[in-house]
């Protein structure tokens, strides 16, 4: 196992050196920064020579790579061009959107895991095909829809909650844009509990256990779900990253000052420092997601060894 | 006709202990194509002690009678439709699903034929097995655990302490079909139902396994109910045998006499088609045709059109079981002409 962890920890490397220079690539070489830091007006050509000796744009991209790379294993992820350090954004918007995030698991978990089982036990019974319209439902409308329908709903008309979120950002005012954000991955946790459950509940191992005299609450938790969940929490854990890369319409809606706001305004802008910064912990987040993904599916399933 | 000859064995045996008394079980499959008539008026019975070897092919209702038996079925789609199924004096069909379920393991257990898939692939051997206790008996989970241990140690597992931690996975098929054995006989059940436990197996295995499993029902003084297609198994170990086609037995009679004159003709197929060493070189013997769908099973005898006997009578009228000799009867008109042969 332990050797395992190292081995993948090193696959990282490649995949971290080239994703992060596929961005590096696209947002420097694809925009002039310097044009887009003075916006519409015309640069004067001293200055706009300055921050290019500044900023190393007269390099070579990959020489601009290994410094901008170098800089960040020192903590410096440049400066944004409001001059705010591009560390100082990370810091404020990266805990509002793992909030975000954490409402969205909780949601999947706890609606999408039970419709799910419910759904998967009882199939072919009107709950079951109830459940499966709403899933169809809600994956075949685009988040930025149901995001506005109940944010007028709920924000607007019912007054329930405050349609826009305050910058601090705290759970009770995530729960609305967390439920909306989880919206599709729940359908699809839904879909997934339930043909995992419908299949192991005709396996030969549950009937073992309804032979052996079990009680049908043990034959169920024990036996029956035990099984039917390792898929599930494979894909919720995979998951964190996705929802948290792809809050960017969700954090617009409700006006959430997290990474995707953030990495909004820095596409917007042609901000290569917010862009590429936010970017390269997006992607560490996603290896990490992954690496841990694949611990717990060997400590959930033991017919799974790594070495 | 069939109850008749039930009512007669048990005059003749009015004290021998019966366990397990199955009575005129009628089941049905409600599938989308229509109504599956799996078991149509099954008779048997088991003794404490005793060994029922119910033969068949696939599709005979062997398997299905045994998981009625059990209370297992698989329901919908899986009807009890008539019977009664009495097991230590009681209607087991009467019975709420809570009475049930405590008989089940505990008075009676089965045995499955895959052992890897039967058992749960993310429960250690030492949960399943303990499970059995902290359940039915409200043991503690440590009390239970060495519980496991002596179980395994009972079905010979060697270094049952450590391997008592370990996932199905990890134990050969041989091994694995002993820990099935041991949780079947964990709280000591009255009855074992036993659904092709050595099939799965290498032939080498399956004689221990089955040797073992004899061995503990002569100690446990348990009825044995030994489901099975393999007629070589079943001479050793049986008391008596009961032979399925299309949902009904058509032979029963101690294991010896059946051997040596089967007196219904798809018996005699049967053991004309084992395999023998003295025949080598010749074709294989096959009884022809294929067993009956079970949406559409024909009038008359259910045998009849592949039957070499077969006449018109075969083919209108459905045939009761005949009793033949004192524990023995034959679903055949003219058990007579087969036995006589």
């Amino acid at each position: 196992m332990g050797r395992y962890v190292i081995r993948r920890l090193l696959q990282m490397i490649p995949v971290f050196i080239g994703s992060t220079f596929l961005i590096f690539f696209m947002v420097y070489a694809l925009g002039d920064p310097v044009a887009a830091l003075f916006g519409d007006r015309a640069p004067d050509p001293a200055t706009a020579a300055r921050i290019r000796a500044d900023l190393h744009l007269n390099d070579p991209l990959w020489k601009q790579y290994l410094l901008y790379m170098g800089n960040i294993f020192r903590g410096d992820f440049g400066t944004a061009f409001n001059g705010q350090p591009v560390t100082e954004l990370l810091r404020s918007a990266y805990p509002i959107t793992i909030r975000l995030t954490i409402v969205a698991i909780l949601f999947e978990i706890v609606i999408g895991i039970t419709l799910g089982v419910v759904t998967g036990m009882k199939r072919g019974r009107p709950i079951d095909t109830g459940a499966l319209l709403l899933t169809l439902i809600v994956v075949s409308i685009p988040t930025f829809v149901i995001g506005y329908v109940l944010q007028y709903l709920f924000g607007v008309k019912l007054k329930w909650v405050s349609p826009s979120v305050s910058p601090s950002a705290p759970f009770n005012e995530l729960i609305l844009p967390g439920l909306v954000l989880a919206l599709v991955s729940l359908a699809y946790v839904t879909r997934l509990t339930r043909t995992s459950v419908a299949e192991n509940t005709r396996a030969d191992y549950v009937r073992t256990a309804v032979a052996k005299g079990l009680p049908r609450r043990r034959v169920v938790v024990r036996h029956l779900l035990r099984n039917s969940l390792i898929p599930v929490v494979t894909f919720i854990g995979t998951d964190i990253g996705a929802l948290m890369g792809g809050a960017i319409v969700t954090e617009r809606i409700y006006n959430i000052h997290g990474v995707g706001f953030q990495l909004y305004q820095g596409i917007l802008r042609n901000n290569a420092p917010t862009v590429v910064g936010f970017v390269t912990i997006l992607v560490l987040v996603f290896l990490l997601a992954n690496l841990l993904v694949d611990l717990l599916y060997a400590v959930l399933d033991p017919r799974i060894r790594y070495a | 006709m069939s109850t008749e000859y039930l009512a007669a064995e048990q005059a003749r045996t009015p004290d021998s202990g019966v366990l397990l008394d199955v009575r005129d079980l009628h089941v049905e499959f409600r599938t989308r194509d229509g109504v599956a008539k799996a078991v149509n008026g099954v008779n048997y019975s088991v003794a404490e002690g005793e060994t029922l070897a119910v033969l068949g092919e696939s599709g005979s209702g062997k398997s299905v009678t045994a998981q009625a038996i059990m209370g297992i079925l698989d329901s919908p789609p899986g009807f009890v439709t008539k019977g009664e199924i009495v097991f230590q004096g009681r209607d087991l069909l009467k019975l709420g699903a809570e009475e049930r379920r405590k008989v089940r393991g505990a008075k009676m257990a089965m045995i499955f034929q895959d052992a890897l898939s039967s058992l749960n692939p993310v429960l250690t051997v030492g949960e399943q097995l303990g499970e059995m206790f902290t359940t039915h008996q409200g043991m503690s989970k440590k009390d239970s655990r060495a519980k496991a241990v002596e179980l395994m140690d009972r079905v010979r597992i060697p270094a049952a302490a450590e391997r008592v931690k370990q996932y199905p996975h990890q134990f050969s098929g041989g091994m694995r079909q002993r820990v099935m054995i041991a949780m079947a006989m964990a709280l000591e059940p009255d009855l074992i139902i036993a659904d092709e436990p050595t099939t799965a197996l290498d032939v080498t295995v399956q004689a221990q396994v089955m040797d073992l499993l004899a061995e503990l029902q002569r100690e446990l003084n348990m009825g044995l109910i030994l489901i099975t297609h393999d007629l070589g198994v079943v001479a050793d170990v049986a008391d008596k045998i009961a032979v399925m086609y299309a949902g009904r037995i058509v032979e029963t009679a101690p294991v010896h006499e059946i051997y040596k004159a089967p007196a219904h003709p798809y018996t005699k197929g049967l053991l004309q088609s084992i395999p023998r060493l003295d025949q080598k070189g010749q074709e294989l013997y096959a009884i022809k045709g294929l067993p009956p769908n079970l949406l559409r099973i024909p009038p008359g005898c259910a045998f009849n059109p592949r039957c070499p006997q077969a006449r018109d009578r075969c083919r209108t009228e459905v045939p009761p079981l005949y009793e033949v000799g004192p524990v023995r009867a034959s679903a055949c008109h003219y058990w007579k002409e087969t036995l006589g042969e």
